[in-house]
């Protein structure tokens, strides 16, 4: 198959098994005659999607903006502190057990204090999200700039090189690609993150995202709203990946194995 | 009148922490100008004693003098090394890797450009400067390897099996280009391989190590005109050569590979 025709089968061949899905679905619900409180069928999901398309898509709005920047965040933030980690054993040693600690610590356990403290929801919310969303950037991060070739340590100690140079030069460069995966990662929690914020917030009214309105319709049992909530957020997750992934193209495809064209 | 000493080691032993010996005590000179091969075994310590001359290991015990100076950080003259592997930075094109070493000194540029169009010029390789080092094959990696180590425009080059992974016909190739170098631009060499018949080929002096612990067992001037070319390869006075030099290596108690060129 030639390079073209594959591009064009990527996308085709998961539409494909999307549409058999549907299909079956569809078929399912409507010959066992499924009440729609229990399992909406594709199409009525669907024109919910399109009936509810102001308040859903506000809500999307809002969940992908807290999601997106609590990606930001944690980006910049654990970038920082892998840079830090990296300076000297110790302060790895001393700082990176309270990374692995605020890891492990379930979020729907620290959101209620965060949303406590701050009195800003929306910062609250993104805060939430960037904590869930930091730790494989730190990893990723710190494992990356150790994960230097030691050939090209060794000449940069012949060279003189600073600290700096080192770090900037060497260490930064090669780190890339492990940043870039820790990224990816870190998209799809971020956008758990703020899900579980928001469930766990409830806020309502104009600052509604996408978790409220799942919460909403389950009390009101409108399942089929509830889908298309829950049709809006893997969306979002998908959008999320794509653009890390895009930026990970676009940063290492020239030189970097992972984003190499394949031969045959 | 022997020609003036720039690397003198008195007493120099190397041991690794946890008690390996990889060196026991011994005595060297490199002399200015002269082409000196560090030949033996796996194990004999051979390239340690390079990276000791290089300044990137420090001696346990002993010595090193370069150009008369004891401090291992003082670098009266530039010291040019090549390693086993390219070590190349992958997201560099060939010029920028390259320039590394006069960038790392805060070269200016036009003067590091031209540096670098020169040194490319002595390989070979002015029309790849624009390529990635994945793009090019491993003899060209290589050449770009000895580039950046001829640059800084070296007074000493140190060489670790620099043509130990390539195949047998471009390491002759680049053999003959390292040695029209070495006649064209007055450095002094100090090379290592397992090759005996590399090792003739090119050196004016051989060093034969031994193995646990490493040491020096012989030493022996090949007293052969430059330049040598492939007539040399096949001559009577090269198998001599290669006989002596294996007959010290076995002496030294251990069992020499019949054929230097499978050994890796």
């Amino acid at each position: 198959m030639n390079a073209g025709a594959w591009r064009i089968a990527r996308f085709v061949a998961p539409l494909v098994v999307a549409l058999f899905v549907l299909g079956a679905w569809q078929l399912w619900v409507t010959l066992e005659k499924i009440p729609p409180y229990l399992v909406p069928s594709p199409l009525l999901v669907a024109r919910t999607l399109y009936a509810d398309r102001t308040l859903l898509l506000q809500s999307l709005g809002i969940t992908l903006g807290v999601a997106l920047e609590a990606l930001a965040l944690a980006t910049i933030v654990g970038a920082g502190a892998a840079l830090l980690f990296v300076q000297s054993r110790w302060i790895e040693a001393s700082l990176f057990p309270y990374a692995v600690l605020l890891q492990v610590t379930p979020i729907v356990s620290i959101a209620p204090l965060i949303i406590i403290w701050v009195r800003d929801i929306h910062v609250a919310l993104v805060l939430c999200a960037a904590v869930v969303a930091i730790f494989p950037i730190i990893s990723n991060t710190t494992l990356g700039l150790r994960s230097v070739d030691p050939g090209l340590l060794d000449l940069f100690r012949l060279s003189r090189a600073t600290r700096l140079q080192t770090l900037w030069r060497l260490r930064v460069p090669s780190a890339l690609p492990y940043f870039l995966a820790g990224m990816r990662i870190a998209s799809g929690l971020a956008l758990i993150g703020a899900v579980v914020a928001e469930f766990v917030a409830g806020t309502g009214g104009r600052a509604a995202g996408l978790a409220y309105q799942i919460l909403l319709a389950g009390i009101q049992l409108d399942i089929p709203r509830l889908f298309a909530a829950l049709v809006l957020i893997a969306l979002a997750g998908v959008a999320l990946f794509a653009l890390t992934a895009w930026l990970s193209r676009l940063a290492l495809s020239r030189w970097h194995e992972s984003e190499l064209p394949r031969e045959g | 009148m022997p020609a003036p000493p720039i690397v003198e080691l008195h007493g120099v032993s190397r041991t690794y922490d946890g008690g390996v010996r990889a060196l026991a005590p011994l005595d060297l000179v490199v002399r200015e100008r002269e082409f000196l091969t560090l030949v033996g075994p796996s194990g004999c310590g051979k390239s340690t004693l390079l990276r000791l001359i290089a300044g990137l290991l420090l001696p346990t015990t002993g010595e090193i003098r370069r150009w008369g100076e004891n401090d291992p950080h003082a670098q009266p003259r530039r010291i040019g090394f090549v390693f086993q592997a390219p070590t190349l930075m992958p997201w560099a094109n060939v010029a920028r890797n390259v320039r590394l070493p006069l960038d790392l000194a805060h070269m200016p540029h036009a003067e590091a450009k031209a540096h670098v169009a020169e040194a490319l010029e002595l390989v070979g390789l002015a029309d790849a400067k624009a390529r990635l080092p994945r793009e090019l094959s491993g003899g060209m990696q290589m050449r770009a390897s000895i580039a950046r180590a001829l640059v800084v425009r070296p007074s000493l080059l140190l060489m670790d099996e620099p043509f130990g992974a390539l195949d047998e016909f471009t390491r002759q190739r680049l053999d003959g280009e390292l040695l029209a170098l070495w006649s064209s631009q007055r450095f002094t060499v100090t090379f290592v391989t397992h090759s005996i018949h590399e090792a003739v080929f090119l050196s004016t002096r051989i060093v034969v190590m031994a193995a646990h612990p490493g040491r020096i067992v012989d030493a022996c001037d090949i007293d052969e005109p430059y330049p040598r070319d492939e007539s040399f390869r096949v001559s009577q006075a090269f198998a001599q050569y290669a006989a002596r030099v294996s007959a010290s290596v076995a002496a030294a108690g251990t069992a020499a590979p019949a054929s230097t060129e499978a050994v890796r």
